[in-house]
């Protein structure tokens, strides 16, 4: 099996026994409707509408798209337009919770018989993975059996980003729901083998999943090294089965599916109780939280500013949707839990400052990050031919396989910033013409 | 909670510790070892050429960015670095203006005309090291008997080992110094190539600290060694080869210049190769005693078409697409 590169990075796993904690209701909700890849849902209400925890606010017609369902009981008190991160815009309902939490009459578990239910069920639960990509998990389901069948299943619990320590309290306190939630997946989509793939900086999990699987021939425990970004999907497949997802194409293709640890724990408590996807495990931390760091059990569309009004946050300076590597800025603390969201870190220095030491110098051609890049590409070539607009050789050098992890920019010692170009450079050449 | 205005850039937010200017005082360091015994066995003088060399290219590289109004670059130390290695490169007998020259050369003719620090194509300490060679071959072909006394300074001429290895070419050979001289450099030389031990010890560290991949430096020494070998048939003779000249210095820190050589793994092994057998060519087939600098310049001059034509193949990137 080839190194594929990546980067040591300090891992600040501080929060790593801080014992999930229900973070509470919090004074209003906002649900934007683009959460997740695919079909932006269509808002159902309207203002003054009242609405119940567990009904469904917002679907689409589309099979690529996920429902999104109201995490309270209470009333719609705005609707409005909300401008998410990447710059689009959807429809956001601003709820006031009545503190009740009355259930939805729908809500009970679901019916599960087969193959097409169990999808069905993961559809109607408004699943969406929850490693961070918001890929609506019915989807990776619905594969073609004669075309690409699946013999394994791999459980993402790499968590390779500094800080966040979501997935490791999920191994350690739904260790059941885990196992269940595996055997569910290999049941009704028929797949033969699953392979727990977890970062060696999380002995206790590792234990543990190795004690609750001693008994499961099919389920191994395999244990990767600390070398972020072993979580990526692609490098995640390679590194368990040593198998490649070629361009193109889909981790179906060789034979694979991909769950988040917290995706496969839901799925579980989902058949079991029937409460659709209302709230997430995330990890609270960074420099500007001066107080109760720790992993909570939050309200999906609880406003930022209550997380850190509740961490003693004074002064901050960035705020990060999940980890230093990967994550996504947020413009106003005022923007809500997504479903996506598996940490909330803020800071009160500029994190980005790092990049400005000395500023922007020259490439000096050194090749530090087509050593780091995991898929052994050459990001300074990419820089030089975006700024020729070199279309043919973006495409030559295999631009499209980027998967912007940021190992290229982290690794750069001119502190060029070679993730950015690539995704510019993505741009381009969608729209180039060959 | 004061959230006024809120810093959003693209990932990754967070960068290495690695900087351009630490990645050159990490040569500059693996350096000093055998620019410490290049003075040591060449006396006080040797420490004058080399602090001249450095003065005046960190003096040009400042003045060339006060003249042409660019952002001052003597701060990443790259000239200093240039500087050193060109100073190690020259004979500790060499008059002061020499030097002079040489940084001048490396600088401004070579570095900052092509646009500067990552534009060259071709190494400045090894271009100018040609150019003075060929302006003053006499002060540059003569080297200083080794006194291993900082305090003397012996113009005294000695032969460099390649001089007279290449001069007892005859039946039955004596190779006219000891692998302990070679090792430890007490041999006539450029200041910083006699002492093999000393460079090893250097080369290590940067491989240690990853700040150069042994590609090019084994696979270039290791062209020279194994067609010496099986030129002379003879494995004495063949370290000897290896140790003698500016090989070691060149293959170690010269020809592994990021900007100025390929920069893909497979792409090092070709430049280094072919380094190898440039060298050889010249060492053997000239009247040249040495190819070291020849071979490093002809390849730097390859190695666009190298980067052009060998890739990296990336993970998941379909075979037939990366051949055409």
């Amino acid at each position: 099996m080839k190194n594929l590169g990546g980067v040591k990075l300090p891992h600040n796993k501080n929060t790593a026994n801080s014992e999930t904690v229900d973070f509470g209701l919090p004074k209003t909700i906002v649900i934007p409707m683009a959460q997740a890849m695919g079909a932006v849902p269509n808002l159902f209400l309207k203002r003054d509408d009242k609405v119940l925890k567990g009904q469904i606010i917002g679907n689409a017609d589309a099979f690529m798209s996920a429902p999104i369902h109201s995490p309270v009981s209470g009333d719609v008190i705005d609707i409005s337009d909300y401008l998410n991160p990447n710059g689009s815009h959807c429809k956001a309902v601003t709820i006031r919770p009545d503190g009740l939490q009355t259930l939805f009459e729908t809500v009970k578990p679901p019916e599960i018989t087969d193959k097409k239910s169990f999808i069905l069920a993961v559809r109607d639960s408004g699943l969406t993975g929850l490693g961070g990509a918001a890929f609506p998990t019915h989807v990776k389901f619905s594969y073609d059996e004669t075309k690409t069948p699946i013999d394994t299943l791999i459980i993402n619990g790499a968590e390779c980003e500094p800080y966040i320590t979501a997935d490791n309290r999920c191994f350690l306190e739904d260790t059941d729901d885990i196992i269940d939630g595996i055997k569910l997946c290999m049941k009704y989509l028929n797949i033969k083998r699953c392979i727990i793939s977890i970062e060696d900086n999380k002995a206790e999990a590792i234990a543990l999943m190795r004690e609750k699987t001693a008994d499961m021939k099919a389920v191994e425990v395999k244990v990767l090294p600390s070398l972020y970004p072993q979580g990526a999907e692609k490098v995640i497949i390679y590194k368990s089965t040593g198998r490649i997802v070629m361009e193109g194409e889909l981790p179906a293709n060789a034979g694979v599916l991909v769950l988040n640890v917290s995706t496969v724990s839901f799925i579980s408590k989902y058949c079991k109780t029937g409460i659709p996807l209302t709230s997430k495990r995330l990890t609270l931390d960074g420099s500007a939280i001066k107080k109760n760091r720790g992993n909570y059990n939050v309200l999906i569309g609880t406003p930022i500013s209550e997380l850190l009004e509740f961490g003693g946050a004074e002064d901050v300076k960035t705020i990060l949707y999940g980890g230093p590597m990967m994550g996504v800025p947020l413009y106003s603390p005022e923007q809500p839990v997504l479903k996506s969201t598996n940490a909330i870190l803020a800071f009160d220095t500029d994190i980005s400052d790092s990049k400005n030491t000395g500023g922007v110098s020259a490439c000096i051609r050194c090749g530090s990050c087509t050593r780091a890049c995991p898929l052994n590409l050459l990001p300074m070539r990419f820089e030089t031919a975006y700024k020729t607009k070199d279309a043919k050789m973006l495409k030559k050098l295999k631009l499209s396989l980027c998967m912007n992890c940021g190992c290229c920019s982290f690794a750069c010692p001119a502190h060029r910033p070679l993730a950015e170009i690539n995704q510019l450079a993505k741009d381009f050449l969608r729209n180039a013409k060959i | 909670m004061n959230t006024g205005n809120l810093i959003v850039t693209p990932s990754p937010h967070i960068t290495g510790k690695r900087s351009t200017k630490g990645v050159m005082l990490g040569v500059i360091i693996a350096l000093i070892p055998a620019a410490v015994a290049g003075c040591i066995i060449f006396g006080w003088r040797a420490a004058l050429v080399l602090i001249v060399t450095i003065v005046s290219a960190v003096i040009f590289e400042a003045l060339w960015n006060i003249i042409i109004k660019r952002k001052q670059t003597v701060g990443d130390v790259s000239a200093v670095l240039t500087g050193l290695l060109l100073g190690m490169n020259l004979s500790s007998t060499v008059p002061l203006y020499i030097p002079v020259i040489g940084a001048f050369a490396a600088i401004v003719i070579v570095k900052q005309l092509f646009g500067g620090l990552g534009q060259n194509f071709a190494n400045p300490a090894i271009s100018a090291r040609i150019i003075l060679a060929v302006c003053f071959a006499a002060q540059m072909g003569s080297f200083a008997e080794p006194v291993v006394n900082f305090l003397k300074f012996d113009a005294v001429t000695a032969p460099t080992p390649l001089v007279a290895g290449y001069l007892i070419d005859g039946t039955d050979k004596i190779l006219p110094f000891t692998f302990s001289d070679m090792l430890l450099g007490t041999t006539g030389g450029s200041i910083g190539e006699t002492c093999a031990l000393a460079l090893i010890i250097g080369a290590v560290g940067l491989m240690i600290f990853k700040i150069i991949t042994p590609t090019i430096p084994i696979s270039y020494i290791g062209t020279v060694f194994v067609l010496t070998l099986i030129y002379t048939g003879s494995i004495d003779e063949s370290i000897y080869y290896t140790l003698a000249g500016g090989l070691l210095l060149g293959a170690f820190f010269m020809a592994t210049d990021y900007t100025t050589s390929p920069l893909t793994e497979r792409g090092k092994l070709i430049f280094g190769i072919g380094c190898g057998l440039i060298t050889f060519v010249i060492r053997f087939f000239t009247k040249m005693p040495e190819g070291v600098s020849f071979s490093i310049l002809l390849m730097n001059l390859l190695t666009p078409l190298i980067d052009d034509i060998i890739l990296t193949h990336p993970l998941g990137a379909k075979p037939k697409e990366v051949s055409k």
